[in-house]
């Protein structure tokens, strides 16, 4: 991916500071997605494959107008469609954009330990670089979304870049660009905050969604991609957005303090044996035959 | 203990010293696939384990074929060490020999081996080095295609790679205090532990003095018995 003009905040797998760590600020790239408006129409989903270089593949019929149950490593936006039941009986077909969210704080970008594989950029955006990823499937595990793929062929992972190459030209996401009814908003996060919370007051007062409001979980710090919900309590029946979202405390603790307890023990093991030696030196059995009488 | 037996005395002018076969070259090939194969897991883990050994990678080709053939060689040494159990689970059983050694152990571990109960072809140690390596392949085999096939374990079942990952640390760094102890014991402080797993032999004295029980075992009716 192009990173001609964007500079690095975060770097996955790295011993010491990234270089070049906080010497540029910049706006954070934000996506805004407003389920209420979104009519299914999957024009996102084609134009990031037409944008990414990737042709169309056999997918699974899933008894529903979704394309495929979940996203791949070369199909990196999926529309979820759920058939939800409201509280009076009546059924509301509820759809969701479902991309990596480019969390302020990835767990994948924790749970990586190839130097380089996964950056965070300045502006936000996470994003995978395959020519240092080695494929161990570990940013599956860190991630609490479900969105980094394997491809078998290359053994690398691959997921959504929110279009880095093109964000950092100053175009908007393919997505976003596809969008017929305009339900999908590109830019600075403190922007999309602001529209997502007057849609959601819209929805709240005019439209008799009590329960609208902004996905924006803090659990992750904040996401660069943000919903706007007619049921914020329920985030669950979109097709699965997780309702508190964090890194998995596992990832966290094997990826900080297990390091340095493992490491403490496996040098303690090393200075152990060497001052056993130190102080009670080898088993010679050839001592013993002197003992026995044996020959000098 | 059908394996072994006193294959020669080699009489020179200045060394007549008799030597027993303690291990016939099927163990120590096996031994040595073990070895190797836990070698090349042990540094690609280590790659794998912190940013600051991530050039332990460098030395096999780098993180990709690291990466690529850790499970591959973590399944050579799995089978290695069940066949390890198959010829050996039998010598490493507990004794009531070995319970009388393993409460002397502080003799052992002081080189005041002169005070401490014989014992047969294994001690204490060795045998929980066995077992210690034989369960840890099994947490890390299973723990192991966890993370192998991390995207198969289904997104509701996400509970399970995280323990798989768990459980692989875990027994990897259980794994890695034995081995440390072991390869310390082998090569420095058991003075020829490591002769006797590359040409299988060891002296009369070095099996009396280490091995008593199995050595009068295996000279029981031959004119080495004394």
């Amino acid at each position: 991916m192009s990173q001609a003009t964007l500079a690095i905040h975060r770097i996955s797998g790295h011993a010491g500071p990234a270089p070049g760590e906080g010497v540029e600020r910049a706006s954070q790239v934000c996506k805004l997605v407003d389920t209420t408006t979104c009519i299914g129409c999957k024009a996102c989903e084609v134009a990031c494959l037409e944008w990414n270089g990737y042709t169309f593949t056999d997918t699974v019929f899933d008894n529903s107008y979704q394309t495929m149950p979940a996203t791949a490593w070369n199909f990196w936006n999926l529309i979820k469609f759920n058939e939800h039941e409201r509280e009076d009986g009546s059924i509301t077909l509820l759809m969701r954009k479902d991309q990596c969210m480019h969390c302020a704080d990835p767990g994948c970008l924790a749970a990586c330990p190839a130097d380089g594989a996964i950056v965070q950029y300045t502006n936000g955006i996470v994003d995978f670089q395959q020519s240092n990823c080695i494929g161990c499937g570990y940013c599956v595990s860190g991630c609490p979304f479900d969105i980094p793929k394997f491809n078998p062929a290359t053994k690398k992972m691959f997921k959504c870049t929110l279009c880095s190459d093109r964000v950092s030209e100053g175009l908007e996401p393919a997505c976003i660009k596809s969008c017929p009814t305009g339900c999908l908003h590109s830019g600075t996060k403190d922007d999309m905050k602001e529209l997502a919370a007057t849609r959601a007051t819209q929805l709240r007062e005019n439209f008799g969604f009590e329960k609208a409001g902004v996905y924006d979980p803090a659990g992750v710090g904040g996401t660069g991609v943000i919903y706007v919900l007619h049921d914020a309590t329920d985030p669950e029946s979109y097709g699965g957005l997780p309702k508190d979202p964090r890194v998995p405390w596992v990832v966290r603790f094997w990826k900080g303090p297990a390091k340095w307890i493992g490491n403490l023990a496996m040098l303690g093991g090393i200075v152990g044996v060497t001052l056993h030696y130190l102080r009670f030196g080898p088993k010679q059995v050839e001592a013993a035959k002197h003992e026995d009488g044996g020959r000098p | 203990m059908s394996t072994t037996q006193v294959v020669s005395s080699r009489p020179t002018a200045t060394e007549p010293e008799r030597t027993i076969r303690r291990y016939t070259l099927s163990e120590r090939v096996h031994h040595w696939i073990a070895a190797f194969t836990y070698l090349y897991c042990l540094i690609t883990g280590l790659a794998f384990w912190s940013p600051y050994m991530y050039w332990l990678a460098t030395l096999v080709g780098g993180g990709p074929t690291a990466r690529f053939w850790h499970p591959w060689l973590g399944l050579g040494f799995t089978l290695s060490v069940f066949w390890m159990f198959k010829i050996w689970h039998g010598d490493m059983r507990l004794t009531d020999a070995d319970r009388r050694w393993s409460k002397a152990i502080r003799y052992y571990i002081e080189n005041e081996d002169e005070k401490l109960p014989p014992i047969g072809r294994f001690n204490y140690g060795q045998k929980l080095f066995f077992w210690l390596m034989f369960y840890g392949i099994i947490l890390l085999l299973i723990s192991g295609f966890g993370m192998w096939l991390v995207e198969s374990i289904p997104w509701s079942l996400g509970w399970l790679r995280y323990l798989a990952v768990t459980v692989h640390v875990v027994a990897a760094l259980a794994t890695i205090g034995g081995f440390i102890i072991h390869v310390y014991m082998g090569t420095a402080m058991v003075r020829g532990g490591f002769t006797s797993i590359i040409r299988g032999e060891v002296s009369t004295t070095w099996a009396k003095t280490h091995h008593r029980l199995w050595y009068e075992e295996i000279t029981k009716g031959t004119s080495a018995e004394k």
